[in-house]
C-alpha cells in the first residue's frame, strides 16, 4: 500500500457489491485487493493452505471474505463482510453481501451505508432476475452511483456487440428504476481486463477501468440534504467549576450546514433559539456540515435532549403520527399485523402499530402485489405505521438519516425491519 | 481538528458518533483497556467526544499477569490524568478460584482464560456495555462483527444471529443480564490507527518504538522473552532492536525487528509491510476459526 504525505486529502468511498454464486464477485474483490496489494503475505499463505485443504485447484479468493466457520464449510456467504483497501487516490470500504434472494436483508444492510453499488452481470447470460433484484435494492436504498460490471467478457470473445446489447437492456432497467447515472464497464475479473489495468483485448472500450472509475467518481457527501438537520444524541453537562454552565448538545450533523448565530427551532418542543457556539473538542468552529460530530450550545436555556432535532425555522421537516414507508423485513418471525413495535428514527424513539400493508414488491419482476399482506423474512413491502406521538422526519430520497427508520420487537428487542420513508 | 487526511476525519466522526450512542443507550459503561494502541485511541476518542465533561466510562483492564511492566505504568498514569475510574481484574484470581485451569506446556497462554475473567467482571460490576478496540480488518471473524454486538446472558456471541445494522441506527436494547460489546473503530485499518496517532500526536508506551529487547523465535514469530516463559530446547534468547506492532499478553505478542524511532517512521513501515499485525499474534495461529471460537465464548 502506498501512502501519500501528511498533507493529502484522500477521501473515503463506501461501496457495496451484490452477487450470487459464480458471477465472479469474489474474484473481482479478490483481484482488487490483490492488485492493490491489500492482501498480505500471511493472508495469502493462509488462503493457499485453506484452498488446498478444501481440494481446490486454484487459490480461492472468496475464502478471504467468508470469515465464519459455517460459511467456509458450506461454501456460501451468509452475512455482510466488510473489506478495506486503499490506493494512493482513495480509501475504500467494501460491504460485500451475498446476492441470493434469501439474503435480500443482507443486501439492504450493505446498501444502507454505500455511496456506490457494483452490480455484476455475466456477459454470457445478460440481464437476469437477480440483476433486476440487485438494481432494485440499489435504487430502493437510493444509492447515487450504480456501476454495472459486465463480467466474463473473455468467455464471449471480448465482443463489443454483446456488451452493447447488454448495456441497452440494462439501460432499460435503470430507466424503469429511475437510476439517474448508471455506468457500464466490460471486464474480466478472472483475467484482469479493465479491473485495474486497461484491457488489451477490448480496444473498443474507451472508458475508465473499474478501479480508475471508483477512484475518481465524485461522491456527493452532502447528499443528506440541503436542509440543515441536527439530531441530538446526548447532552454534555460537565458540572465542573470551570465549565459550570456549559450545556452542549452532542450529535452528528445529518444535513446542510449550521453556523453560530443561526436561528433554530428545537423539535419536538417547537421552541426557538439560536446557536451560540459549535464545539469540536476544545475548539470553536465557524460551521458544521453534514457528517460532522460536534457539540452545539444554544443562546437560551430550553428543553432539549436525546431525540430532539434542530432545524431552521423556514425548512421544517414533515411532522406526523402516520408514516408511509418501504420496509424490508429482517426477522424470522413474520410481521404481526396487530403487533406493537418500537420505531427508531435517528435518535428518536416511539411506539407504533402497523396500520396497513399496502402492497408487497415482487423484487424479481418489479410487480406490486396488492393482495398479499403476509410479510416474512426478506420481503419488501409498502407499509403505513401509526406512531404513539408525532415524529419529525423527511422523505428518504431527501435525507437518508432523518428519512430512515428501524422497527424493533418490543419483546425480543430484535431489529425486525428497516424502512425508508416515502412521504 | 488537526487531521489533514479527510478519511481520518470521517472515521473520527463515525467513532465519536458511536461513543455518544453508547453514552446515551447504556448505564454501566466501560472501555476495555489493554494498554495497546487501539484502546489508547479509544480513550482519546472518548475524551474528545464528551469534552468538556469527563468521559462517562470506567477503564477495565483484564490483567493476565503477563504484562510488559511499562504498559501498567502507562495505564495508571492515563487513568489518573483523565480522572476516570480504573478497574482491574486478574486472570490469576480466576485460576485461584478454580474458574479456569491454567494451560500447561511451552505454548501455554492465558489469552483464552481472559474471557472467563472478563465475563465474571461484567457480571460482578453489572456492566451493560464494554467498548472495545476491535477492528474488522484484523481478522476474518471480526469482518462480520457489528458496531453494537449483542451478548446473551452467558456472554456469548452468536455470529449467525446478529442484529442487522443499517445506516447509523444502533439498537442497544436488551434484557436483564445481557450486555453489548461496542466497537467504535470497526472501520479503521491498522494504517488508519497509526496515521491518526500521528496526526493527533497521541502518547503511546515506548514499547511501540524501537528498543533493545531479549527475544526468541518460535514458529517464525519473534516473541519477547520473559523469565516465566518456557523455552523449547532449540530456542535461543538473544537481544536485538525491536518494536511491538501490537501489545497484549506478553506470551503471545510478537515483536517486529525494526529501526523505527518516530511515528513517521512507523507509519512508513506499516504502509510498506506485507504481513498483517495478527500475523504476529501467536493466539491466532492456533486454528482457522481460533478468533471466532474465542469470540463465541466471550472474548474481546
Amino acid at each position: 500500500m502506498k501512502l501519500n504525505g501528511n498533507g493529502d486529502r484522500r477521501s473515503l468511498l463506501r461501496f457495496t457489491t451484490a452477487g450470487s454464486v459464480d458471477d465472479g464477485k469474489s474474484t473481482l474483490i479478490g483481484r482488487l485487493l490483490y492488485d492493490s496489494k491489500s492482501i498480505f503475505e500471511d493472508q495469502m499463505e493462509h488462503l493457499e493452505q485453506s484452498s488446498r485443504r478444501l481440494g481446490k485447484e486454484e487459490t480461492d479468493l472468496s475464502l478471504l471474505t467468508d470469515g465464519l466457520r459455517a460459511e467456509r464449510e458450506q461454501g456460501i456467504t451468509i452475512d455482510v463482510a466488510y473489506r478495506y483497501f486503499a490506493t494512493p487516490e482513495r480509501k475504500f470500504i467494501i460491504a460485500d453481501t451475498p446476492g441470493h434472494i434469501q439474503y435480500t436483508r443482507n443486501m439492504v444492510t450493505g446498501a444502507s451505508t454505500a455511496d456506490l453499488a457494483v452490480i455484476l452481470v455475466d456477459a454470457r447470460k445478460g440481464v437476469l432476475e437477480q440483476t433486476i433484484r440487485h438494481s432494485f435494492i440499489a435504487s430502493l436504498l437510493d444509492i447515487r452511483h450504480i456501476v454495472f460490471c459486465i463480467n466474463k467478457m473473455d468467455l464471449v470473445d471480448f465482443s463489443e456487440s454483446v456488451f452493447k446489447d447488454i448495456r441497452t437492456d440494462l439501460a432499460g432497467v435503470a430507466d424503469k428504476l429511475e437510476i439517474e447515472d448508471p455506468h457500464y464497464i466490460p471486464i474480466s475479473a478472472k483475467k484482469g481486463d479493465n479491473v485495474v489495468e486497461p484491457s488489451g483485448n477490448m480496444g473498443w472500450y474507451k472508458g475508465k477501468t473499474f478501479l480508475r472509475f471508483i477512484e475518481t467518481v465524485e461522491i456527493n457527501k452532502s447528499k443528506n440534504g440541503v436542509s440543515p438537520r441536527f439530531p441530538v444524541q446526548t447532552v454534555i453537562r460537565p458540572q465542573s467549576s470551570e465549565h459550570h454552565d456549559y450545556r452542549g448538545y452532542a450529535g452528528r450533523v445529518a444535513g446542510g450546514t449550521f453556523r453560530p448565530g443561526d436561528e433554530v427551532v428545537v423539535l419536538p418542543s417547537m421552541l426557538r433559539s439560536s446557536i451560540n457556539s459549535i464545539n469540536v473538542y476544545q475548539k470553536n468552529v465557524n460551521e458544521a456540515s453534514s457528517g460532522d460530530s460536534v457539540a452545539i450550545t444554544l443562546n437560551d436555556q430550553i428543553d432539549a435532549g436525546r431525540g430532539s432535532l434542530f432545524v431552521p425555522p423556514d425548512e421544517m421537516p414533515v411532522s406526523s403520527n402516520e408514516i408511509n414507508l418501504m420496509a424490508c423485513w429482517f426477522n424470522e418471525t413474520p410481521l404481526r399485523p396487530n403487533g406493537r413495535y418500537i420505531v427508531r428514527n435517528y435518535s428518536c424513539e416511539a411506539n407504533c402499530s402497523i396500520k396497513s400493508v399496502n402492497y408487497k414488491m415482487d423484487i424479481n419482476s418489479l410487480e406490486k402485489n396488492f393482495n398479499d399482506s403476509l410479510l416474512t423474512m426478506n420481503d419488501i413491502a409498502h407499509l403505513t405505521i401509526t406512531t404513539s406521538r408525532p415524529l419529525f422526519f423527511d422523505p428518504y430520497k431527501e435525507n437518508h438519516i432523518t428519512g430512515s427508520l428501524i422497527l424493533v420487537d418490543e419483546t425480543t428487542n430484535e431489529t425486525v425491519a428497516a424502512g425508508m420513508i416515502t412521504e | 481538528m488537526n487531521i489533514n487526511n479527510e478519511h481520518l476525519k470521517e472515521l473520527e466522526n463515525e467513532a465519536i458518533f458511536v461513543m455518544r450512542e453508547v453514552a446515551a443507550q447504556f448505564e454501566r459503561k466501560v472501555i476495555l483497556f489493554s494498554g495497546g494502541k487501539d484502546s489508547i485511541v479509544l480513550v482519546h476518542l472518548a475524551k474528545k467526544a464528551f469534552w468538556p465533561a469527563r468521559m462517562p466510562f470506567s477503564l477495565l483492564h483484564i490483567d493476565t499477569g503477563h504484562n510488559f511492566e511499562e504498559t501498567l505504568k502507562f495505564r495508571d498514569n492515563l487513568a489518573s490524568e483523565l480522572g476516570v475510574e480504573l478497574l482491574v481484574r486478574y486472570v490469576q484470581d480466576s485460576i485461584d478460584k478454580g474458574r479456569v485451569t491454567e494451560e500447561q506446556g511451552v505454548n501455554a497462554s492465558r489469552n483464552k482464560a481472559q474471557s472467563v475473567t472478563l465475563l465474571d467482571a461484567i457480571e460482578e460490576l453489572k456492566i451493560d456495555v464494554a467498548v472495545g478496540g476491535g477492528r474488522r480488518d484484523e481478522e476474518k471473524a471480526r469482518a462480520k462483527e457489528r458496531f453494537f454486538s449483542h451478548r446473551n446472558e452467558f456472554g456469548q456471541w452468536d455470529p449467525k444471529n446478529q442484529r442487522p445494522e443499517l445506516w447509523n441506527i444502533f439498537n442497544g436494547r436488551k434484557n436483564m443480564g445481557e450486555h453489548f460489546r461496542v466497537f467504535p473503530i470497526s472501520n479503521w485499518t491498522e494504517l488508519d490507527v497509526w496515521q491518526y496517532i500521528m496526526s493527533e500526536r497521541i502518547l503511546l508506551p515506548s514499547l511501540y518504538y524501537t528498543h533493545k529487547r531479549k527475544i526468541f523465535k518460535r514458529n517464525d514469530v519473534f516473541l519477547a522473552w520473559a523469565p516465566f516463559m518456557k523455552l523449547k530446547p532449540t530456542e535461543e534468547v538473544f537481544e536485538t532492536e525491536v518494536r511491538c506492532r501490537t501489545i497484549g499478553d506478553i506470551t503471545c505478542t510478537g515483536v517486529t525487528l525494526s529501526a523505527a524511532q518516530t511515528l513517521e517512521e512507523i507509519v512508513s513501515e506499516i504502509a510498506a509491510t506485507r504481513v498483517t499485525e495478527r500475523g504476529g499474534r501467536y493466539d491466532d495461529k492456533r486454528s482457522e476459526a481460533a478468533m471466532e471460537d474465542r469470540k463465541r465464548e466471550g472474548y474481546f
